[in-house]
């Protein structure tokens, strides 16, 4: 026994004690609708390769009403984990170092994120000049 | 004599009598606007309840010694403001994660334990005489390691870190970023050892980068990057012994 009597305070719902730690569970909860995309889109590589009535069976089914509702939700949930993503990102660097200065972590974060937009701007016009 | 305030502490105390369990207590208080969450706590202590039990020592945030959950925020309580928390109440209460040994102070001889684990001093790489000279080191690799030096073992980034609330065998925040100081010394030689630690079950891979250990840090020593920059060590060391002719 300890002689020193203490007490432990339990952890559950220790998610709920602080919104800090309700946004982290927010982003660890976006992480399997990104695996499940990625896993839609490997079935499209699948389908490319099984020919084109496949692949056109497959690009059909992604223009059903369910599928559109589903990705309008889904581009919001992406977009939460991406500016999530590039938050955390500068604490998982090691140092970036400009001019002889550390770079500040907005830097960063600020960085990413104007790369991803700008990423997905591009491949939008890109699909966009495709399907025109 | 300026304005007096007042707000009411609400204190968590817990005397360790067999069976018994935290309570709170509610002390109405009189204060000015210069005055921080520790001076509430001491006027408690001097002028209502002398058995209101709290560490403290330098009042400046450098001791490290009166963290503590305030309005639910792991915080230096020499470094929280009562005039912050107006109109109140405003809840204090022991540093989460940890056992209470009695009302605001805590067993942390977990931490203790785990600071000798990482040998946090310098192991020369090449021993020198003391007719060489002193070990010299450049501004840049001063500055790969400096700000991980800066920590004063307040304990707020263990009580931030749901981790290691969960899982105290985790090495934790303040620890990692020790190590990680004398890891990124120029100076140091025992990598090899503190990466043992790093790579086992309660190193650096129990972290799921929740990040909120450098919200709280009031040094700024940000050890959330600490352990995730040991990560990317772990990694690659544990792919390095996949090459002929290197071991672990």
């Amino acid at each position: 026994m300890n002689p020193r009597r203490t007490f432990v305070r339990p952890m559950g719902a220790w998610w709920r004690r602080d919104a800090f730690f309700m946004r982290y569970m927010a982003r660890e909860a976006t992480a399997p609708f990104v695996a499940a995309y990625a896993f839609v889109l490997l079935i499209g590589i699948v389908r490319l390769a099984q020919g084109e009535s496949a692949f056109e069976a497959w690009v059909e089914a992604l223009r059903s009403p369910l599928s559109v509702a589903a990705h309008a939700i889904l581009v919001v949930v992406f977009a939460y984990h991406a500016y999530t993503w590039f938050q955390i990102m500068p604490k998982t660097m090691p140092p970036v170092v400009v001019a002889g200065r550390k770079l500040a972590p907005a830097a960063i974060t600020g960085a990413g994120i104007t790369a991803a937009v700008a990423a997905s701007l591009v491949l939008w016009l890109c699909a966009a000049w495709i399907v025109r | 004599m300026p304005e007096a305030l007042r707000i009411v502490l609400e204190v968590m105390r817990y005397t360790p009598e067999p069976g018994a369990v935290p309570r709170i207590e509610s002390f109405p208080i009189e204060f000015t606007a210069d005055m921080s969450v520790l001076q509430g706590l001491q006027q408690v202590k001097d002028y209502v309840d002398g058995s209101l039990t709290f560490r403290w020592s330098c009042r400046m945030a450098i001791c490290g010694s009166c963290g503590m959950m305030i309005a639910g925020v792991p915080k230096l309580a020499c470094r929280a403001f009562l005039r912050d928390f107006l109109p109140g109440p405003l809840r204090i209460e022991a540093l989460e994660h940890f056992p209470i040994e009695r009302d605001l102070v805590v067993d942390i001889s977990d931490f203790v334990e785990k600071l000798g684990r990482i040998r946090p001093w310098i192991e020369p790489k090449v021993a020198r005489r003391l007719d060489e000279g002193e070990y010299l080191q450049s501004p840049a690799e001063l500055e790969r390691f400096e700000s991980f030096s800066h920590c004063i073992n307040c304990l707020l980034c263990y009580s931030a870190c749901p981790q290691y609330g969960l899982d105290k065998t985790f090495l934790g925040p303040a620890a990692t970023a020790l190590l990680h100081r004398y890891n990124a010394d120029s100076r140091d030689g025992a990598r090899d050892k503190r990466m043992e630690l790093v790579n086992s079950e309660e190193g650096v891979w129990a972290c799921t980068a929740v990040g909120y250990c450098s919200e709280v840090c009031p040094k700024l020593v940000d050890p959330a990057n600490a352990v995730n920059q040991n990560k990317t060590a772990s990694a690659v060391s544990w792919f390095a012994r996949m090459l002929p002719g290197r071991s672990a």
